[in-house]
């Protein structure tokens, strides 16, 4: 009776540890929000036509709005890797260079993100305004929208 | 209806007037961020909801426990009052979030790590009370319902990592980080005094909700006697 017992012990904990396993690996992969710049121009032969979201800061300079034609175009940048994104629209009021964001679309074969959608992303800061930046907040900033090395 | 007694009217009086002088403090008297503008005041009714509601799971969390171990249901009505009022404040949770974002992310919702935790453990919860609502035998209920809750503990250190572990569009934490909160005094000072007015609140909730299930457990208990009697 109790060797029986064991049996499905060991059986149960042996299916209960390959469940975790693969939802652990299969949350691993899917936790992945957004990709960074450098991660997308790495693999981006991989992923074209695939919908994903690239995030990071809007490169000072590289916004441009096109009012005739309704395109907004800018470049995203990790420190690293730079994607040119083009979205179709307008964005939110807190996007703008220097800021973080996160877009959605898809990588397409001409060497451009083209983005469906266009998400603002701030940082756990708040302050009155009085102060002018610093390069040195603007640094923290940099670090704690992108979370350096963080999958 | 039972009246309240002096010392519950006292208790949800001051709840009352800790919220009118918090929300008058953040919405009204100080300045809002540089960054935000205006829209991030409703930070002084969103943070304050996810405090009350992790606070009211842990709340659940240990009577859970505590009523596997006594089995006694005096115990388990904190649990179950403890649950009720947890999701009504992860609702506001997830509304005042959804109000905040669309303004400043440009999107009601996105499924982000922090976001996706707070809907599962708002379904968890929903799902403890209907397994309460389901059950017939009051013992049955508060057992299965005190499994439920034990999951409520992993449930909000997981959400509360969500922002440090993984890429998310929600940002990290602001209060309790290491390094101590990333917020301006003059923000901070009426964001914490919001929050103890809400526990307070949620503590009135709690007590006159343990009373009404007492009221309903002796009604039952009567009803019982009288039907044996007949």
């Amino acid at each position: 009776m109790k060797g029986r017992r064991l049996k499905y012990l060991v059986a149960g904990g042996i299916v209960v540890a390959a469940l975790v396993g693969m939802i652990y690996s299969g949350v691993k992969e899917s936790v992945v929000y957004f990709y960074t710049p450098s991660e997308l121009t790495q693999k981006k032969d991989s992923v074209e036509g695939k919908s994903l979201r690239v995030g990071g800061m809007v490169v000072d300079g590289s916004l441009k709005w096109d009012p005739q034609a309704l395109l907004l175009t800018f470049q995203l940048t990790d420190g690293q890797g730079v994607v040119i994104v083009r979205h179709k629209g307008t964005a939110p009021d807190l996007f703008k260079e220097g800021a973080g964001a996160v877009v959605e679309g898809t990588w397409t074969r001409d060497g451009y993100f083209r983005s469906s959608n266009i998400m603002a992303k701030h940082s756990e800061e708040y302050k009155p305004p009085v102060h002018p930046e610093t390069l040195e907040s603007k640094k923290e900033l940099f670090k704690s929208i992108l979370k350096e090395g963080k999958p | 209806m039972a009246r309240l007694s002096f010392a519950a009217r006292l208790h949800g009086g001051a709840a009352a007037l800790l919220l009118a002088v918090g929300l008058y403090w953040g919405l009204l008297a100080v300045p809002a961020d540089a960054f935000q503008g205006e829209v991030q005041r409703i930070m002084y009714l969103h943070v304050p909801s996810v405090s009350t509601a992790y606070l009211a799971i842990l709340v659940t969390f240990c009577a859970s426990i505590l009523y596997l171990w006594k089995r006694d249901l005096r115990i388990d009505a904190v649990a179950h009052s403890s649950a009720e009022i947890g999701v009504v404040f992860l609702g506001i949770t997830l509304a005042t979030g959804a109000i905040w974002g669309k303004p400043t992310w440009g999107v009601w919702w996105t499924w982000d790590a922090r976001l996706t935790v707070t809907a599962i453990v708002f379904t968890m919860y929903v799902g403890y009370l209907m397994v309460r609502a389901f059950a017939e035998e009051p013992q049955a209920g508060a057992r299965y319902g005190a499994v439920l809750a034990v999951l409520g503990l992993p449930a909000i250190i997981l959400n509360h990592f969500a922002v440090q572990w993984w890429r998310t569009l929600h940002q990290p934490s602001s209060l309790i980080r290491p390094g101590g909160p990333s917020v301006a005094p003059v923000i901070l000072w009426p964001l914490v005094f919001n929050i103890v007015a809400m526990l307070v609140l949620y503590s009135y909730f709690l007590l006159e909700r343990v009373r009404l299930e007492r009221i309903r457990h002796r009604a039952a208990e009567s009803r019982l006697k009288r039907g044996r009697r007949g």
